[in-house]
């Protein structure tokens, strides 16, 4: 690997490799840089931000109250398309989670280092995805008041859920991960909170801190314990992030429909899910960076990481744009063949090669060290990719659903003004939830940066 | 302040970095104490040796938790689906047991989540946020970058001179004895 810039020393390293973090931190420099973002006084920028991102907020919390005064007509949904922007929003947002989960959990199994730097706002990104996803398919449901249905409760009718549909799994696999993905956030920010509290000067911060850092001493009784939960906590959310998605596709691939009904459709979604969510980190993490000058912390060298893990995920998803191209002929299904021609060919041509372009071609940039290690071709291609993968969902639902067996049902699915209101909402909401979060908690793990520190090995300085 | 000490009282010395904590907790393991603990702003590689812990035994509570989690959805999905109201869906039988794996899964996995941060808050005694030790001005540096030992004074080897004298001895520095104010 090479390095950024010289402007680091190499002392005290036992390997050649470049080190995780720059600018010779020490534990105290760490604690200071990462919590003076919190503490100084709140900037212009911040609020402008706020202002902007909580109109879109609330208009999307106002188009909700409309749609449930007046039902889900007021979206482009009807026969044949019955599932609309909704449903391709709510994979869109829980698709984007999976990065977060990936990152707090499958990296930390996988002892990648280097994860620390971004664990953090990936986690509250998936936090926040997540509600967004929610939000969906519960607004969806056109009847919200009877939405707890969903759960087993008992009632006097006898009535339970339908424990053989995908719908119902779903419910149970995004609030169970919505629940984890929580509890991981939370158990890792009780140490930073602890060092917020140490430090705190107000008397409302010290008591709200105090609290919610529940006293943690950093002992390493606690420590033991501690750490044994984060890997129990991780070594859980693995096969859960892999099972979410999965469980989302078999909306789609246990009906009967031409162009969902697939056995490829887990691992697909799984790795498109995992494509999305790196570009979203990247995006933020390239705003953050900027913005909070967290250029030690968050080096090239971890977007060159990122950008190869999406380069991996997007060809893995491009492998499986052509593979169902190849089953649909190999099935020797008319109606298999059909769909995805249509697909390609058909009346919503152009949404499928804004897919192809934003999520084959545009991951291709990744290949060259020149570019994956420039910011702005970062920037613009981890938008693309995002913009790329919404498409993705909007063709999977929209193109299968407006033809499928007979002819004289197909139609030509449009949106309505509040199906696009509700979607930029939801960005909105998004992007006020992780405003928040960026002014009143530690957007990057300072426990676990100190630990990955040259000086935290108890052998630093001493030679072998 | 006499030699008798109360029961709550923590001795507490900080150490130079993560090499001398290191060094110490072993001492202090060898010379017999059992009630003390070994602060630091990150859990140090190799600390639980040094201190003569045990393994936490959190995995197994993990583990059951979500086998119950596990078994407990299954049950409930062939109870509701199979026995208390039978409904012929798509055709399907009633036990339909390759329907019930994805939310079997997920509430184990749930039951396992919930129980690790239970069972770690639990095993550490949290929420506590009063502690004596908070009582130190310079202890609450533990968060940033410092390194401290503490020993409870309910240790059956403490003593308030000979342990201060053994803390100064294995390299301790700023000792003091907090207590409930």
């Amino acid at each position: 690997m090479r390095s950024e810039s010289g402007t680091y020393n190499q002392i005290g390293l036992h390997s050649q490799e470049t080190p995780l973090i720059t600018g010779n931190q020490t534990f105290a420099s760490v604690t200071d840089a990462i919590s003076e973002i919190i503490e100084r006084k709140t900037p212009r920028l911040w609020y402008l931000a706020i202002a902007f991102s909580s109109s879109l907020m609330i208009m999307f919390f106002v188009l909700i109250g409309y749609l449930i005064w007046e039902g889900i007509g007021i979206w482009g949904i009807n026969v044949p398309v019955g599932w609309g922007w909704a449903i391709v929003n709510f994979v869109f947002w829980v698709g984007i989670g999976h990065a977060g989960t990936l990152i707090s959990a499958i990296l930390f199994l996988l002892r990648q280092r280097w994860r620390t730097s971004i664990n953090r706002f990936a986690e509250a990104m998936t936090l926040f995805a997540v509600i967004c996803a929610m939000i969906f398919p519960a607004i969806h449901v056109g009847r919200i008041w009877v939405a707890y249905w969903m759960f087993p409760l008992p009632n006097q009718m006898d009535m339970w859920p339908n424990f053989r549909s995908p719908l119902i799994w779903d419910v149970f696999a995004v609030s169970t991960y919505f629940t984890v993905s929580l509890l991981f956030w939370y158990v890792g920010l009780i140490p930073d909170l602890a060092t917020l509290r140490d430090r705190a000067k107000s008397r409302l911060r010290k008591i709200l801190l105090g609290i919610f850092s529940l006293g943690w001493r950093g002992g390493n009784r606690q420590w033991k314990h501690y750490e044994l939960a984060y890997l129990l906590l991780a070594g859980l959310s693995t096969p859960l992030v892999l099972s979410v998605h999965s469980v989302v596709s078999t909306d789609f691939a246990t009906s009967v429909l031409p162009g969902w009904h697939t056995t490829i459709f887990p691992p697909y979604f799984v790795a498109g899910a995992i494509f999305s969510g790196f570009a979203m980190v990247m995006t933020l993490s390239i705003i953050a960076r900027k913005v909070f000058k967290l250029e030690d912390f968050i080096t090239i060298g971890h977007f060159e990481k990122m950008s190869k893990i999406m380069l991996l995920t997007g060809m893995m998803v491009g492998y499986a744009y052509s593979i169902e191209f190849f089953m649909a002929w190999y099935s020797g299904n008319d109606y298999e063949a059909f769909a995805f021609l249509n697909r390609a060919f058909g009346p919503y041509a152009w949404a499928y090669w804004i897919m192809i372009t934003c999520n084959v071609v545009v991951p291709q940039v990744f290949w060259f060290r020149k570019l994956r290690t420039s910011i702005p071709v970062l920037f613009v291609s981890s938008i693309l990719i995002n913009v790329g993968m919404w498409f993705e969902r909007f063709v999977i639902v929209v193109s299968s659903l407006s033809r499928d067996f007979l002819p004289s049902s197909w139609g030509y699915y449009t949106p309505t003004i509040y199906d696009v209101g509700i979607f930029v909402g939801s960005f909105g909401l998004f992007l006020t939830l992780f405003l928040l979060f960026v002014r009143f908690l530690p957007i990057i793990a300072v426990s676990e940066i100190k630990g990955v520190l040259p000086q935290a090995d108890p052998h630093y300085g001493k030679e072998h | 302040m006499s030699n008798q000490v109360s029961k709550t009282e923590l001795m507490i010395a900080e150490f130079e970095g993560p090499a001398a904590l290191i060094k110490a907790a072993e001492k202090i393991r060898d010379a017999g104490y059992m009630s003390f603990d070994c602060h630091s702003p990150f859990p140090i590689h190799g600390m639980d040796k040094a201190m003569g812990l045990k393994r936490s035994p959190l995995g197994w509570i993990v583990g059951m938790m979500a086998i119950v989690g596990g078994s407990g959805a299954f049950l409930l999905q062939w109870w509701t689906s199979a026995v208390n109201y039978p409904l012929i869906v798509a055709g399907k039988p009633f036990f339909s047991f390759q329907a019930y794996v994805p939310v079997t899964f997920g509430l184990a996995v749930l039951f396992g989540a919930v129980s690790a941060v239970l069972g770690m808050l639990i095993l550490n005694k949290l929420p506590r946020p009063f502690h004596p030790a908070f009582n130190s001005s310079n202890f609450i540096k533990f968060s940033t970058d410092g390194f401290f030992v503490s020993i409870e004074a309910s240790d059956p080897k403490f003593d308030k001179t000979e342990s201060h004298e053994f803390l100064r001895s294995i390299g301790g520095r700023n000792i003091e004895t907090v207590g409930n104010h």
